[in-house]
């Protein structure tokens, strides 16, 4: 068949998505590993003390990754139950009008920018969880993974509201006729049939948590030591970067180094995307 | 009477399923062909054979040759594009575009590259006329295609395809979702049509096939059971096969 | 004892709901209250002065408006393109499947990660600097996924038959794309796109590095000018400067005039939806 000047085209302008992200690895490979040249592979990921502007600086970062896992993984204990139970409602005990409201709502919710989750935070929570607990300061990991919590609620209702709705009604049907009350029916047949849609939505808030910036920026405390207790201040790897990347002179080994932390997050997020793939063709068979 | 379409030694494969078996048809011009069958024969395949609709779907095979005034329509040099343009089609259900009446009729004049706006009012009339619409929407010609009945976008979908002046028309069972007096419109109108068009219908309502067609082809299983004058083919079947389907045996 | 179980199962699904939304709204009440003391024409008009502690936001609004327009513009026909052809055109194999890793695998990147490709690739190797030029670029890519998938999903609720009407009318595959399959998809590529401006107005730390100023007395002259934008208007506020206590009302009254506008373009966009979606008829 003929094809036309911007159809011979096509193929290009879909492959540059691919393009974007060949960049964007090989950005963070050129710029990243130069830090390898000062510290070890190893002394980088392992090593506790993250000192950059030290004479000599130190750079490990595990206080960071273990600042990014434990608030990812505190916001989302508070997240998953809240988003799975405000799912279930909306899909299977909301009436109509209701889930009319409901679902815009949940939309519009999570189109508010993180920074005004980060703002929310030091102005409003904050404050309060430091009188709550008697701290010294309020920006704490525990803090942040409240807010942040908070802040993947809406990306994983609609998501997994999403997967509860598409299981059929001969599946509810089929337990109905065996006798099951709805609460039997929801939690044995729906929500199981549905299952690897709601880890998939998971999986997304996650990566979203783990890959959120002005949230953990603003809100937790920025203290770069290994966290012994959830109401001390952390300090996550993308705060890192974006905290310290106005200060690391070009070229140097601290500026290198916070593309090296990128790369590690990179991969981090690479991995439950690919997982989340791998999820979502295995439900299409 | 002159051939329109020849079509010989036909097969056609969707992946491993051989779908119509060495058919071997002429088409009569200026006639109408009715093509019949239990559901799931091939028909309307075979009607897609025809303006090469199949040539969309992934994983088909065609073999054999269709000829249409003695022109090969799956050589090579043969403008695919051209060919849908004397060959229109009608769909089962009434697939008007989102647009208005007008628009719908003037789509194909648009896309063969008239620019003309009194040429294309002119010819957007004429098809509404010839397709028996004209008096019924000439008031709201600039209205959507889906405010009017089932029945009238059926008449608009014939009206689009008329305007570009094709020389042949398939129809696939254009009457299936329409009710009795829609259904009577659109077969007098068939009857006014095929004193300038060459017609070939797919049905499987039996009757239709009776009072409207020339000739009538029976296929069942992929196979060309039996192709004759209608009236043949209604009164002394050849084929046990025809007999027991028009007297309900199956199908 | 099975009706129990159940009623308490619908206590809990209510609970959440109820602190789910008690907690969002406690935040879009807040800020509304302590924003809408600072808020009125000159706040939203006028630019700042005395080094941040007075006067309005207006430029930070102008460069969010231009940022995000630029976002848009960079990423909407290659994001329409990009689904045209995956869903019209490709055939399946390895290309697409390529294709679709590498879409996936972008809407995955952290925002933050999108800010240090911007810098090394728009502000130093192309030396486009800090600036709207950038920054937009940035936002683009960061949209674009989001983008392809909105009208992807809209180019497949166009019913096939009017594809199969047009092509046996002897319309090309670009003809029936640009007059039949487009128009019918447009209401649904324009909800995509009016929400990726929605993002691309929130998102604050793809530009700290390549658009962001904290402080400017004039607009931009050209696409090279940095420029203010209000998600990292309130982040400065919170952490840079000497005055917080003259600052945190101009972030209240910031962070609600940003509330509104993605709110309003969210709106927009939902109200799209709905409409089309109601006057459809097929």
């Amino acid at each position: 068949m003929k094809k036309n000047f911007i159809e011979k085209l096509l193929p290009i302008f879909a492959s540059l998505s691919c393009l974007f992200l060949f960049g964007i690895i090989l950005t963070l490979f050129i710029e990243g590993l130069p830090i390898f040249k000062t510290v070890g592979f190893f002394e980088f990921i392992f090593s506790k003390s993250w000192h950059p502007t030290y004479e000599p600086p130190e750079f490990g970062i595990l206080p960071l990754i273990l600042s990014s896992l434990w608030v990812t993984v505190f916001a989302l204990v508070i997240a998953i139950p809240l988003s799975l139970g405000s799912a279930i409602y909306i899909s299977e005990l909301a009436s109509p009008r209701m889930k009319e409201i409901l679902k815009p709502i949940i939309e519009l919710l999570a189109g508010i920018p993180s920074v005004v989750y980060g703002f929310f935070g030091m102005v409003f929570l904050a404050p309060l969880v430091q009188k709550i607990f008697n701290l010294p300061t309020g920006l704490t990991c525990f803090t942040a993974s409240v807010i942040l919590g908070i802040m993947v609620v809406p990306t994983i209702t609609s998501l997994a509201e999403d997967a509860i709705s598409a299981i059929s009604k001969d599946t509810r049907e089929a337990s109905f006729a065996l006798g099951a009350t709805k609460w039997e029916t929801i939690t044995r047949a729906v929500v199981p049939a549905a299952s690897s849609g709601i880890v998939t939505a998971i999986i997304l808030g996650m990566g979203r948590a783990a890959g959120e910036t002005m949230t953990v920026l603003m809100v937790a405390g920025g203290a770069t030591m290994i966290p012994k207790s959830l109401f001390q201040p952390v300090r996550p790897m993308t705060a890192t970067i974006a905290a310290e990347m106005g200060e690391a002179p070009m070229g140097s080994a601290h500026y290198h180094a916070l593309f090296a932390i990128a790369l590690v997050l990179f991969f981090l997020t690479l991995i439950l995307n690919l997982l989340v793939d791998w999820l979502s063709s295995r439900r299409k068979r | 009477m002159v051939n329109k379409i020849t079509i010989r030694n036909l097969n056609f494969w969707f992946g491993e399923n051989h779908i119509l078996k060495d058919i071997n048809i002429f088409i009569p011009e200026k006639q109408i062909t009715a093509i019949m069958g239990p559901s799931g024969c091939g028909k309307s395949t075979f009607l897609r054979c025809l303006n090469r609709m199949n040539d969309l779907i992934d994983k088909t095979k065609i073999t054999g040759e269709i000829l249409i005034d003695e022109k090969e329509i799956y050589s090579n040099n043969i403008d695919i594009f051209d060919l849908r343009k004397r060959v229109g089609m009608v769909f089962q259900k009434p697939n008007p575009f989102p647009k208005s009446v007008f628009e719908n009729v003037a789509y194909g004049l648009r896309i063969h590259g008239i620019r003309n706006k009194m040429i294309i009012f002119e010819k957007v009339e004429k098809a509404l006329r010839d397709a028996n619409l004209w008096d019924e929407v000439k008031d709201r010609l600039f209205s959507s295609a889906f405010d009017l009945s089932g029945g009238q976008q059926q008449r608009l979908c014939i009206a689009r395809a008329l305007a570009i002046e094709p020389e042949i028309i398939l129809f696939d069972e254009p009457a299936s979702a329409l009710d009795p007096i829609s259904t009577a419109k659109l077969e007098e109108l068939l009857g006014k049509l095929k004193k300038s068009y060459t017609i070939v219908i797919v049905t499987h309502n039996l009757q239709q096939a009776a009072r409207i067609s020339d000739w009538t082809a029976f296929l069942m299983l992929g196979e060309l059971v039996e192709f004759d004058k209608t009236e043949k083919i209604f009164t002394t079947p050849q084929d046990k096969r025809t007999e027991n389907y028009l007297i309900g045996k199956f199908g | 004892m099975r009706k129990f179980k159940q009623k308490f199962g619908f206590t809990l699904l209510r609970i959440s709901v109820a602190i789910v939304f008690l907690s969002l709204l406690s935040l879009v009440v807040f800020i509304c209250l302590k924003g809408f003391k600072v808020l009125n024409l000159s706040f939203l008009l006028e630019f700042p002065r005395r080094g941040m502690t007075k006067g309005g936001i207006f430029p930070a609004i102008v460069g969010t408006f231009l940022l995000s327009t630029g976002a848009i513009l960079f990423a909407l026909p290659l994001g329409i393109l990009a689904a045209i052809y995956l869903k019209e055109y490709a055939k399946g194999g390895k290309l697409v499947r390529m294709i679709r890793i590498g879409i996936n695998n972008l809407a995955g990147v952290p925002s933050v990660v999108f800010g240090l490709f911007g810098l090394t690739i728009f502000v130093k190797l192309l030396g486009f600097g800090v600036s709207i030029l950038s920054g937009s670029l940035t936002l683009g890519i960061l949209i674009l996924p989001m983008i392809i998938r909105t009208s992807e999903e809209a180019i497949s609720s166009v019913p096939s038959s009017f594809k199969e009407a047009s092509f046996a009318l002897g319309a090309t595959k670009w003809q029936t794309m640009r007059k039949v399959i487009l128009p019918t998809a447009l209401p649904g590529i324009l909800t995509g796109a009016i929400l990726s401006i929605g993002r691309a107005a929130g998102e604050t730390a793809p530009i700290l590095f390549t658009a962001a100023t904290f402080y400017t007395r004039h607009l931009p002259k050209s696409v090279f000018d940095e420029i203010m934008v209000l998600p990292y208007h309130i982040y400065a506020l919170m952490t840079e400067g000497t005055k917080p206590e003259l600052q945190v009302p101009i972030a209240y009254g910031t962070a609600l005039v940003l509330l509104l506008l993605v709110f309003i373009i969210n709106f927009v966009a939902i109200i799209i939806r709905a409409r089309a979606r109601r006057k459809r008829k097929w």
